[in-house]
């Protein structure tokens, strides 16, 4: 089985992320693999080990996503592709699909593509989604299992988490997967892993070698900038008993009118 | 001449999503910016009253189109569907609630249309005929102002961050339907059902959440039952907890949230997750018990309105962020509140 992992480089979920001067900047904090990507290149390699094949995994980026490409070659990944174009800067979401797509088509007879269920940065969460719409393959997203697997068959079962509870959907082979935590905690780097990783020579494909259809960004962020500060006056809530203390509190809440 | 503002009416087993009229409110206000009407669409099974209650809330036209292939929701039809209509009728805005489908199915409509999509949009205004769409970005970290050059604009709201207007049952509108863009025999998957669909409250949509970190499960007073390992213990102590934590939240009408810590020990399922890697939330009360208020989870409830604290840690950065703090056990507090609602709420 031929398998293909989407994975992002971005700031720390920890990092302070703060505009200075215009620019987005969050101090020293490392870049990091996207923590929903860690599933997902996690949710590949068990459906490699259940069914065997290869699992190939690939960013869309700049010099910097490497990292994050060899923290998924260090979890157990086979190849690493870095699809790369200076030109293109702040790429949008339909460009990266588009970009995505035709790597995945380069790369060919790939069964199934894994994406984590966003990016942390840009919370756009919709590149599975729409990758799967180039490719015209199905979408399965939001996937918290993948209950049945038949690569012979070319067919999956998988569990979503949608806001109703848990949606059972079964359908074809090749296609796209966005998984959510509930599909299994990410392991950790092997040390042989990580010695591996760091010995790689990743590969870099420009977008103009791949031939994908490309525009300019149609969606642009003209403006970025520090959340105004919520001016919040702390009220403590004391008393002599945690009965007076939870009276007082209920009333209070009620005096709101929100409730 | 058609509408040049849309809003898609998201729905579950043929009843609409409440946020879907949150964006007909929305649309309306953009509408009257484009000296125009608000067009609503619908797609399901029986969902004709859906189209009719689309009306009620400020759609002028309704497209519905009533299907057996459209019951349950694949992005798939439904984005052919939608994508069809649009290149129609040629709107300039189509809003969606950011529901798993509202999103999903923006993702794929912009992909068919090539134009941008910008999801989970918390205000908008509009500037030579354009659509700004304000969005948090970094989990809520920063604001962007972000704006599509091409047409149609998608756009998904955040859930409760527009108001929802007056039903008005004399509103009269027209209503359209409309056939199915593809046949079963071209849909490439089936849903098979639900696992577990309960009654509970979404954590999206609710006025009121009660969450619990980590701290749920320190209560020192409980005694666990001999048999147990290390391990069941905590757990055993952390449902104790959620107990707690559900009793409160019933009398509430709340529904259930909990920190990433409190997620990886295992004490709820993911879905109950607020934060930056889960759920992001903004009810009007948000009740944090035994949660410090780490930066991730900040990022998923700063919007809420009235934040109430419960915590043992006069230092918990979560303090910071509450109009009301309780500095004490939430053990202690909790069994209190829930009487304390119970009798005033009832009264």
């Amino acid at each position: 089985m031929k398998i293909i992992v989407c994975v992002k480089q971005v700031p720390d979920t920890a990092a302070k992320v703060v505009v200075e001067n215009g620019q987005v900047t969050w101090g020293d904090t490392p870049l990091v693999i996207n923590p929903w990507d860690e599933y997902a290149v996690e949710t590949a390699l068990l459906q490699q080990e259940a069914h065997g094949g290869d699992v190939t995994v690939i960013s869309f980026g700049g010099e910097e996503a490497k990292e994050a490409l060899k923290h998924a070659l260090a979890m157990g990944c086979g190849n690493a592709i870095l699809v790369s174009e200076p030109e293109l800067g702040n790429a949008d979401s339909l460009v990266t699909s588009h970009v995505l797509a035709a790597a995945i088509q380069k790369i060919g007879d790939v069964d199934l593509v894994f994406f984590g269920r966003q990016a942390i940065d840009g919370d756009v969460g919709v590149t599975a989604a729409q990758t799967a719409r180039v490719l015209g393959w199905p979408a399965y997203t939001l996937v918290s299992a993948i209950s049945e697997l038949d690569p012979g068959n070319g067919s999956i079962r998988v569990e979503r988490s949608v806001e109703e509870g848990r949606q059972v959907v079964e359908g074809k082979l090749p296609a796209v997967v966005s998984v959510v935590k509930d599909i299994g905690d990410p392991r950790y780097p092997s040390f042989m892993g990580i010695r591996k990783a760091s010995r790689a020579e990743i590969p870099i494909w420009s977008v103009t070698e791949l031939g994908a259809e490309v525009s300019e960004p149609v969606v642009t962020w003209p403006e970025i900038t520090n959340p105004p500060k919520q001016e919040v006056v702390t009220e403590i809530v004391s008393g002599d008993s945690s009965k007076e203390i939870a009276e007082s509190l209920a009333g209070k809440i009620i005096e709101e009118k929100v409730l | 001449m058609a509408d040049k503002i849309w809003v898609y009416i998201d729905q579950f087993n043929g009843e609409a999503i409440p946020s879907s009229w949150e964006a007909i409110g929305a649309a309306r206000v953009l509408a009257d910016q484009f000296s125009g009407g608000v067009t609503a669409l619908v797609a399901g099974e029986q969902v004709k009253g859906a189209a009719e209650l689309a009306v009620q809330y400020g759609a002028d036209q309704v497209y519905f189109c009533d299907d057996a292939t459209l019951k349950d929701f694949r992005a798939e039809p439904y984005a052919s569907l939608l994508s069809g209509l649009a290149k129609e009728h040629q709107p300039e805005v189509i809003l969606f609630p950011t529901t798993s489908r509202g999103r999903e199915l923006a993702a794929m409509v912009a992909v068919d249309l090539k134009t941008g999509v910008l999801p989970d949009v918390t205000a908008l205004e509009v500037q030579d005929g354009s659509v700004i769409a304000t969005r948090p970005v970094y989990g809520g970290k920063l604001l962007t102002k972000a704006v599509c050059s091409t047409r149609p604009q998608l756009i998904t709201l955040r859930v409760r961050a527009f108001p929802t207007p007056e039903a008005d049952s004399s509103r009269t509108g027209n209503l359209s339907e409309v056939p199915p863009a593809v046949s079963e025999d071209d849909i490439q998957t089936k849903v098979v059902g639900y696992t577990e669909s309960s009654g509970r409250v979404s954590l999206n949509d609710a006025g009121v959440i009660v969450s619990g970190g980590r701290g749920v499960s320190n209560n020192p007073v409980l005694m666990p039952p001999e048999d147990m390992d290390e391990n069941e213990i905590e757990i055993w102590r952390a449902q104790q907890g959620f107990k707690l934590i559900g009793d409160l939240a019933e009398v509430l009408g709340a529904a259930v949230g909990a920190s990433r810590a409190a997620v990886d020990a295992g004490y709820v399922p993911y879905d109950h997750q607020v934060g930056q890697t889960g759920k992001v939330v903004s009810p009007d009360v948000y009740i944090a018990c035994g949660i410090s208020g780490a930066i991730q989870h900040q990022a998923g409830m700063r919007t809420s309105k009235v934040i109430v604290a419960i915590n043992k840690d006069p230092e918990a950065p979560i303090f910071k962020m509450a109009r009301f703090g309780v500095v004490g056990d939430l053990f202690e507090i909790l069994p209190h509140l829930t009487e304390a609602f119970k009798n005033r709420l009832s009264s």
